[in-house]
């Protein structure tokens, strides 16, 4: 990483005098296989700023969102006596996966309308439908925050010299397959001075892409498979224990 | 050891599942019962999402039921004939069921009704079983006590079409074990289980069976009916998982062969009362679920086609 670090370096001190500040950044892997002994991955996210304009402090965000998806939440209520759902309502989109990491809180690096603007913090990545759903993406929210799907790491990327800034960013093992959109922002002065964005790219591979694939293509023949190794596997325990019996 | 399940797109602990298909197992070769009624809950406690529970549960109930089925056949306690009658009612009442599941889901609170169908059903079998079975252990213990005597001439002796069931020792007409099996098609269909647990106390109840033959009677009927309904949902809804299938299902073959070997230890009614209990304490934690307060009252599925 040092190496990379150092190519950076000598790569702006090549390019002296750039009109725009900007941001140079790459990530350890943009490819992520989910095998079958797949129990999460850790991807290294490392970068610098280009042509430094300013001397107010420097920030970065960096976010990484799964497929977005709509959302069905439900709420319970009690009727007659027994806890039944009662109000549904549709989020139009919500990231099955999302995390932000930042070397400064959110906040304090961002005025709101630029928070609104580039979708950061997680309320804002999360679009609701047309009607009065506060307290259901509220809900949406806490959940997946509790099931580590949503979360915001501050202070969490390191910055040297105000150049060089790296992260560690760690997907969990209940991953989806899609694309991940990485973006990293440098922020002065609550705005957005500089952005770039990437795609992780995960997907299942192997044994798990085989058997994901036969299912969705050729759901007649996965589903008589399934009975043939619950059928063989019932004998073959028959078999096994008759033998030792006898 | 962790493993990544491919169709239901979550990491789980693989000796966990070993294990949740033995226990299953060992009830489903002692009872009689498929134990769709056990593990499909297991399942969604552990993190895996409903729609693939309840598919690829159905999936290894035919793994372990076939495996108990074959213990029971060299012993030579399964009705074929009878298993063939049941079934026929059986089929067509699975064919109503998933149309009655369908209109049912059309008008929303699925979910509601399968958990009431699963209280009040198991509630009253449970109930009726628990009861039956005390008053025949303690008749056992004071033999003094005249034995009531087996009603020979019910209504269930009184129809037409009769048939000689010589595995059951019994010469009935088709039409009850008929509507007994289409009875327990229907619910199967809806509340997505073999049905073993009504089927058990329905033959000894209502069919007058020994108790020693329904068993595999019923694990027999119980490989059709989930087998059914695993291919449906496979082709349907693309929710069979082959991997926690397969983890699912070692440890269910084996347990059900040891189950099998459990049952024939023990006196047909301590079976019954062990199962009875049983049904009665899955009953109650479904009641509390649907009476105490849950610790969150939202819950999220994603929306539309996987």
């Amino acid at each position: 990483m040092r190496g990379a670090f150092a190519l950076i370096g000598l790569v702006l001190l090549a390019f002296p005098a750039m009109a725009q500040e900007g941001v140079v950044a790459d990530l350890s892997q943009s490819r992520v296989g989910i095998t079958a002994t797949f129990d999460g991955s850790e991807i290294l996210v490392f970068g610098a700023v280009k042509d430094a304009k300013s001397e107010a402090p420097l920030g970065v965000i960096i976010s990484v969102s799964g497929p977005a998806e709509p959302i069905m939440v439900r709420k319970k209520a009690r009727k007659a006596g027994v806890w039944v759902n009662s109000e549904a309502v549709k989020v139009a989109a919500a990231p099955s996966f999302y995390h932000v990491v930042t070397t400064h809180p959110l906040e304090d690096m961002l005025t709101p309308a630029q928070d609104a603007r580039y979708a950061l913090s997680i309320p804002k990545a999360i679009r609701a439908g047309a009607e009065n759903t506060a307290e259901f993406t509220e809900a949406l929210i806490r959940i997946r925050e509790e099931s580590g799907l949503y979360a915001v790491h501050t202070g969490e990327v390191t910055l040297k010299e105000n150049t060089l800034f790296r992260a560690h960013i760690a997907l969990p093992a209940n991953l989806t397959e899609g694309s991940y959109l990485t973006r990293i922002f440098l922020t002065r002065d609550g705005r957005v001075v500089a952005r770039q964005a990437t795609t992780i790219h995960v997907s299942k591979v192997g044994l798990e892409r085989w058997i994901y694939a036969l299912a969705h293509e050729r759901p007649f023949i996965y589903g008589v498979l399934s009975l043939a190794i619950a059928i063989a596997a019932g004998w073959g325990a028959s078999a096994i224990f008759r033998y030792i019996k006898g | 050891m962790q493993i990544y399940l491919p169709i239901a797109e979550v990491s789980v602990n693989a000796f966990l599942l070993l294990g949740l298909g033995g226990l299953v197992g060992i009830l489903s070769g002692m009872f009689g019962v498929g134990g769709g009624f056990l593990i499909t809950p297991l399942l969604f406690f552990v993190g895996i999402p409903p729609a693939v529970a309840v598919a690829t549960s159905a999936n290894q109930i035919v793994a372990s039921s076939f495996s108990g089925v074959l213990a029971h056949l060299r012993r030579k306690t399964v009705d074929m004939r009878m298993g063939v009658v049941l079934m026929v009612g059986g089929l067509i009442g699975a064919a109503v069921g998933v149309y009655v599941f369908n209109i049912l889901r059309g008008l929303g609170q699925v979910d509601l009704l399968v958990t009431v169908c699963y209280v009040v059903f198991l509630g009253i079998i449970g109930t009726l079983m628990f009861f039956e079975s005390l008053r025949a252990i303690r008749r056992s213990r004071n033999p003094g006590t005249k034995l009531p005597p087996r009603r020979k001439h019910g209504w269930v002796h009184a129809l037409p079409l009769k048939m000689k069931f010589r595995t059951s020792g019994l010469y009935i007409s088709v039409i009850p074990p008929i509507l007994v099996g289409f009875a327990v098609g229907v619910l199967a269909a809806i509340m997505g289980v073999g049905g073993g647990f009504i089927m058990v106390p329905a033959m000894i109840y209502i069919l007058g069976m020994p108790t020693k033959v329904v068993i595999g009677t019923s694990l027999l009927q119980i490989i059709f009916v989930t087998g059914f309904t695993t291919l449906l949902h496979a082709t349907t809804n693309y929710t069979v998982d082959m991997a926690l299938a397969l983890l699912l299902l070692i440890g269910g073959v084996l347990g059900a062969q040891i189950g099998t070997r459990i049952g024939v230890h023990l006196k047909a009614e301590q079976l019954r009362i062990l199962l009875a209990g049983m049904v009665m304490l899955v009953c109650g934690m479904l009641a509390l679920d649907l009476l105490l307060k849950p610790s969150e009252l939202y819950s999220l599925s994603v929306w539309g086609a996987r």
